[in-house]
């Protein structure tokens, strides 16, 4: 199986790479970038653990190939917080809230929530529910992550 | 849970993508979404010697209206349908049916011709194009031909697609005015795999009488189906709670459920009828307030 370059923008910065061709985008940030924000849950599209920002969309790194992100821009988990570090305020909440416990589904739940809360910023619970139903938790039994998006959203209005 | 080997291209147009595919004939597989493609490649349930790619051929991307009907390019994304806030209006059974198609993220990047062509019985756009009575282009090394939706679908996983093929378009007639329709199924969790469902559309005249009934089910049998005889029964009539009963049983007649571990195949066919009825009710009551 050949491997071909691969170029990206991953988080404002432009990376290469060389890969072979079934090398999936998860694997790709976290083997060959570093970026092991982004999680390996199930590794068939149904956990959400993987879910990153491809072009400005939310979509399961697992499910796609490094190549077919050759020429497109990524964002992770990595590339929610601020230039300076400043916690996004899905982070915020997120940690205020108790949103998470073992952590290992909470990025994807944070680039899920803030897909989501671009486009309803004023969601109700039963909204918020819907749009995180593609991120499976293992430990929180959901609550305080719905709290803490509804929190992030009350945030994220006042601006 | 890492794909096997394959050859990968990933050709800019519709014409080199046929050409690829046509190469490796049985062996090869195109790659749409990947919703449904790299689960198995992950899973090892495919193992193709070949994938083309067809996420670059910008021509099979497109969402249009012309004359009454709606074309809908094979690679258009799931998400770009949902966002499309006009034919929603229009067509509320898309409305209804789009956000119960898995979760956002799979949306962003599955393709309404790739849940075609994947053929899975329990998935929504197959029962969708056989409720719009669509039609689908499909493109192979010597030409290209044009199948109806209801002769679209062979059984599970089968499409009529050859293996040198590939699903161009998918396109519908809007429904006349008056027509109402609506989507329902049951699924365990928000965006699971249904276990049964129902499309329909229903016009009704100006003496409240039905003018035309479409039905068509799904998850319960090899592939959607088509409840004729419930159409059939309900033309002329009024949509009285009587008829509607009568529609559920020959709904339910007309499923083949299969039975695993989500569900029998007796709590299917039970399913089914009620999901019918609130289809029929919904579609009726969108009839009424759309003539």
């Amino acid at each position: 199986m050949s491997e071909s370059e691969i170029t990206m923008d991953v988080n404002g910065s432009t990376v290469r790479g060389r890969v072979e061709p079934r090398k999936t985008l998860a694997d790709f940030l976290r083997e060959d970038l570093g970026l092991t924000g982004t999680h390996l849950g199930c590794e068939h599209g149904v956990c959400g653990a993987c879910t990153i920002m491809l072009d400005g969309q939310s979509v399961r790194a697992c499910l796609l190939f490094a190549v077919q992100a050759d020429g497109h821009a990524v964002r992770t988990v990595e590339g929610l917080a601020g230039p300076g570090g400043e916690l996004h305020p899905l982070q915020e909440a997120f940690s205020e809230h108790h949103g998470l416990q073992c952590g290992f589904c909470t990025a994807g739940f944070l680039i899920s929530a803030a897909e989501f809360l671009d486009e309803n910023p004023h969601p109700d619970e039963r909204e918020i529910r819907e749009a995180m139903s593609g991120n499976l938790c293992r430990c929180t039994g959901y609550a305080n992550i719905v709290r803490s998006v509804i929190a992030a959203a009350e945030r994220m209005r006042e601006g | 849970m890492k794909p096997p080997r394959f050859a990968y291209s990933a050709p800019g147009t519709l014409e080199e993508a046929v050409s690829l595919k046509a190469e490796h004939g049985d062996d090869g597989l195109v790659l749409a979404g990947g919703q449904s493609l790299v689960p198995l490649l992950a899973l090892r349930l495919a193992a193709p010697s070949s994938v083309v790619d067809l996420n670059r051929v910008d021509e099979l991307r497109y969402l249009r209206e012309e004359e009454g009907r709606v074309h809908i390019g094979a690679m258009t994304r799931q998400s770009a349908v949902e966002r499309s806030a006009g034919l929603l209006e229009r067509l509320p059974i898309l409305a209804d049916a789009l956000p119960l198609i898995g979760h956002r993220a799979i949306r962003n990047r599955g393709t309404v011709g790739g849940s075609i062509a994947h053929a899975d019985p329990a998935a929504e756009w197959p029962a969708l194009s056989l409720a719009l009575d669509a039609t689908m282009d499909v493109v192979g090394p010597s030409g290209s031909r044009t199948v109806a939706a209801g002769d679209f679908f062979l059984g599970p996983f089968t499409s009529v697609l050859d293996p040198d093929e590939i699903l161009r378009e998918v396109r519908f007639r809007l429904p006349e005015p008056g027509t109402g329709s609506a989507f329902v199924e049951y699924a365990r969790r928000y965006g699971d795999f249904a276990l049964a469902g129902a499309a329909v559309m229903v016009g009704i005249d100006g003496e409240g009488r039905v003018s035309a009934a479409v039905i068509a089910l799904l998850g319960v049998g090899g592939r959607p189906i088509r409840a004729t005889e419930a159409e059939r029964e309900l033309q002329g009539q009024a949509l009285s709670d009587e008829r509607i009963g009568a529609a559920i049983a020959s709904c339910r007649e007309a499923a083949q459920p299969h039975s695993d571990i989500h569900g029998s195949s007796s709590y299917r066919r039970h399913l089914v009828g009620v999901l019918v009825g609130r289809a029929l009710r919904l579609a009726g009551a969108r009839a009424r307030t759309a003539a």
